[in-house]
C-alpha cells in the first residue's frame, strides 16, 4: 500500500486549558517532503499545536493524524517515526555527548552498531566530532542546539518537528542552523517548524500558516501570501514628531494603504517613485524614507493590525 | 492493534539510562554505601550496644538485634533519595522527561523505569548493608539469600511511596517534611532499636505497626533469624502499599508531563 503524500492532517483541532483556548479550531495539511512553517507571535498556539503533533499534549477535540495514524491511540508508533527538537534545551546533562545520542536511539528501539554508525554520521553533520566525550555543560549554546537537532535525527525520522529552533541564538549560530535545516530539506525530509521570526519563515518555508490567538489566519507559500495580501513594495517613512497621523492620512487620501506606529508610517505601494512623488508634491519632504519589498511581517500587520513582535 | 498502557521495553530503556549515569560515577555513590552501615554498626551496635544490658528479643546482643532492621532502613533510604530529589530534579529543572517522551517511550513507561531504577539502587544499598552485617556476627546461613528478595520488596514499596510523594509536590523544599516527618520517625520508631510494644502506649504502637518500615524491619529480621511466623502479612502489606502508591505515582507523573 503506497503511503499517502499527506503526512500531517490537522482537522478542526481545539485545545482548551480551562477557559483558555490555546488552539481554537485549526485545520491544515502537511505534504511529504515540504518545509512547513507555523508563524505567529508568542501565545499564538504554535507550541501547543506542535506538542499535539508530537504526541505530548492531548487535544480537546478535533481530528489529528500523523503519518496516517490517529494521534493519541498510536502515540508510540507515531513518535518512533518523528524527530523532535523542542524549544528549550533538554539535553541529558548527566550523560556525555555521544551517550545522549545513543540513549535516544535506544528509546526508539535502535541499539548496537546501527546506533553507533548513525551517531558518528550525525556528530560529523553537527560538527561535534571532537566533542563526543564531552559533558553537555561543556558545550556552547550553538553546539547544544546542534546536538538537540541531531538527537532528533537519531531515529532517521520521516518528519522533523522543530519548535522555535533559533530563538535566543546569535546571528551566526542561527545562520549555521538554517544551513543544516536546508541540508535536511534537500535530503527529502519533511520539516515542520514553528517560529516568530518572519525572516526565518520566509527564507526556509515552502508553505506556512500564520497563526494568531489559536487560529490560522492565513495559509500559503510565503511569496504568495505577500502577493495576495499586499502591494509588492513598502515605503518606510518617518514624519516629524507629532505628524505621523497626518502623513498616514495623506497616503490614504492618495488611495494607498498605510499603517502607522507613532511617527513611523509604512505605505504599501505598487510604484514607489510615483507615490513618493505624489507625497512630495503635497509638501512632505520624507528625506529619510526608504523603499523595501513587502514581507510576512507586513502581512501579519495587515491581517491583525498588530506587529508580529511587540 | 490494542493500545498498550505500559511498554516494559521502554521502561527498561529508561532504567538503562539511569544505569549508564551510574556506570560513569558509581564509585562516588558506592563507597558511602559501604561506610554508612559500618558507622551505624560501630556506633550503635558496638558502642551503644555495650551499655544496653537487657539483651535483644531473641537473646542476642544488641548489635545482632538491630542489624537486620538497619538493613531494611538502608533499603528505605536508598529508595527515598532516588525517588525524591533525583526524580524531582529530572521532572522540574532538567526537563529530562519532556525529552524522553518525544521518543517511542511514553511517560507511563518513564515512570515505571524510574521506579525500577529506584528499586535497583535501594537493593544495592540494602544488599551492601546486609553484606557488612555478616562481619558483625549476623549468622551466615542460606536465609541470607532469602533476605535479598525481601530487600528488593522493601525497595519496591519505598520507591513507590517516594515517587507518589514527588508526583504531587511542586516545591522542592517540601521534601524536608517527607524526611523529617516520615523517614526519620520511621527510622526511630519502627522497632529497629527497641520493641515499640514494650515502651509505647497502645495508640502509638498501632501507628508504628501501620508504618511500612515497621513491616520491613519485621520481615528482614524474621528472615535473618529464621522466625517465619506471620511474615506473609508483612510481604502482603509491602506489596499492596507499593503497588497502589506506585500505580498512583505513574498516573500522576503522566498527568504532569503530558498536558
Amino acid at each position: 500500500m503506497p503511503e499517502s503524500d499527506t503526512v500531517v492532517e490537522v482537522d478542526s483541532v481545539f485545545k482548551r486549558y480551562g477557559e483558555v483556548r490555546a488552539v481554537d479550531g485549526v485545520s491544515f495539511d502537511v505534504t511529504r517532503g515540504e518545509f512547513f512553517g507555523m508563524l505567529g507571535p508568542n501565545g499564538a498556539g504554535k507550541s501547543t499545536l506542535m506538542r499535539m503533533i508530537y504526541q505530548v499534549t492531548p487535544r480537546t477535540s478535533g481530528s489529528l493524524r500523523v503519518l496516517g495514524m490517529p494521534s493519541g491511540e498510536r502515540a508510540r508508533s507515531i513518535k518512533q517515526r518523528l524527530g523532535v527538537v523542542p524549544q528549550l534545551d533538554n539535553l541529558d546533562e548527566e550523560l556525555r555527548v555521544l551517550d545522549n545520542l545513543l540513549i535516544y536511539a535506544r528509546f526508539n528501539g535502535i541499539g548496537g552498531a546501527a546506533a553507533r554508525r548513525r551517531a558518528d554520521e550525525l556528530l560529523a553533520f553537527a560538527e561535534l566530532d571532537d566533542k563526543r566525550k564531552a559533558m553537555v555543560d561543556e558545550l556552547s549554546g550553538g553546539m547544544k542546539r546542534r546536538l538537540m537537532l541531531v538527537r532528533g535525527l537519531m531515529n532517521d525520522p520521516e518528519i522533523v518537528v522543530l519548535d522555535e529552533p533559533t530563538t535566543g541564538l546569535d546571528p551566526q549560530v542561527r545562520l549555521n542552523l538554517w544551513n543544516k535545516l536546508e541540508e535536511l530539506r534537500a535530503q527529502g525530509k519533511t520539516l515542520l517548524m514553528s517560529t516568530h521570526y518572519m525572516d526565518e519563515a520566509e527564507r526556509l518555508c515552502d508553505r506556512l500558516v500564520i497563526m494568531d490567538h489559536g487560529k490560522v489566519i492565513a495559509t500559503g507559500a510565503p511569496r504568495a501570501l505577500i502577493r495576495d495580501n499586499l502591494p509588492p513594495l513598502v515605503i518606510e517613512a518617518r514624519a516629524a514628531v507629532g505628524e505621523g497621523a497626518r502623513l498616514e492620512d495623506a497616503a490614504q487620501r492618495l488611495g494607498l494603504s498605510a499603517v502607522r506606529s507613532a511617527d513611523r508610517v509604512s505605505v504599501f505601494v505598487d510604484d514607489a517613485d510615483e507615490a513618493l512623488g505624489q507625497l512630495r508634491e503635497q509638501g512632505w519632504r520624507l528625506e529619510t524614507a526608504f523603499v523595501r519589498p513587502a514581507n510576512l511581517e507586513d502581512v501579519f500587520l495587515k491581517l491583525t493590525g498588530r506587529a508580529l513582535r511587540e | 492493534m490494542r493500545r498498550r498502557l505500559i511498554d516494559f521495553r521502554g521502561a527498561g530503556r529508561v532504567w538503562q539510562r539511569d544505569l549508564w549515569v551510574y556506570r560513569d560515577r558509581w564509585y562516588y555513590g558506592l563507597l558511602p554505601n559501604f561506610f554508612e552501615p559500618l558507622f551505624y554498626l560501630l556506633g550503635l551496635g558496638v558502642g551503644l550496644g555495650y551499655y544496653v544490658s537487657s539483651g535483644g528479643q531473641f537473646g542476642q546482643d544488641y548489635l545482632t538485634y538491630i542489624a537486620p532492621g538497619l538493613v531494611a532502613a538502608s533499603a528505605m533510604n536508598g529508595a527515598a533519595f532516588e525517588t525524591t530529589y533525583n526524580v524531582f530534579v529530572k521532572l522540574h529543572f532538567g526537563r529530562l522527561y519532556d525529552a524522553m517522551v518525544t521518543t517511542r517511550v511514553n511517560m507511563e513507561d518513564v515512570a515505571v523505569g524510574e521506579w525500577w531504577w529506584a528499586v535497583t539502587r535501594s537493593f544495592i544499598y540494602g544488599g551492601i548493608f546486609l553484606l557488612i552485617t555478616l562481619f558483625f556476627h549476623t549468622p551466615l546461613t542460606w536465609r541470607i539469600l532469602v533476605a535479598l528478595p525481601a530487600i528488593a520488596l522493601v525497595g519496591y514499596c519505598f520507591s513507590a511511596i517516594g515517587l507518589a510523594f514527588t508526583s504531587v509536590i511542586h516545591i522542592i523544599d517540601v521534601f524536608s517534611y517527607f524526611f523529617t516527618l516520615f523517614i526519620t520517625p520511621s527510622f526511630l520508631f519502627s522497632g529497629i532499636f527497641f520493641p515499640v510494644q514494650d515502651r509505647f502506649p497502645t495508640a502509638l504502637v498501632w501507628v508504628a505497626e501501620a508504618t511500612p518500615l515497621y513491616r520491613a524491619v519485621r520481615l528482614v529480621r524474621g528472615i535473618v533469624n529464621g522466625q517465619w511466623q506471620g511474615l506473609w502479612f508483612d510481604v502482603l502489606y509491602l506489596a499492596v502499599v507499593g503497588t497502589v502508591l506506585g500505580v498512583f505515582a505513574v498516573w500522576r507523573m503522566q498527568r504532569r508531563v503530558i498536558r
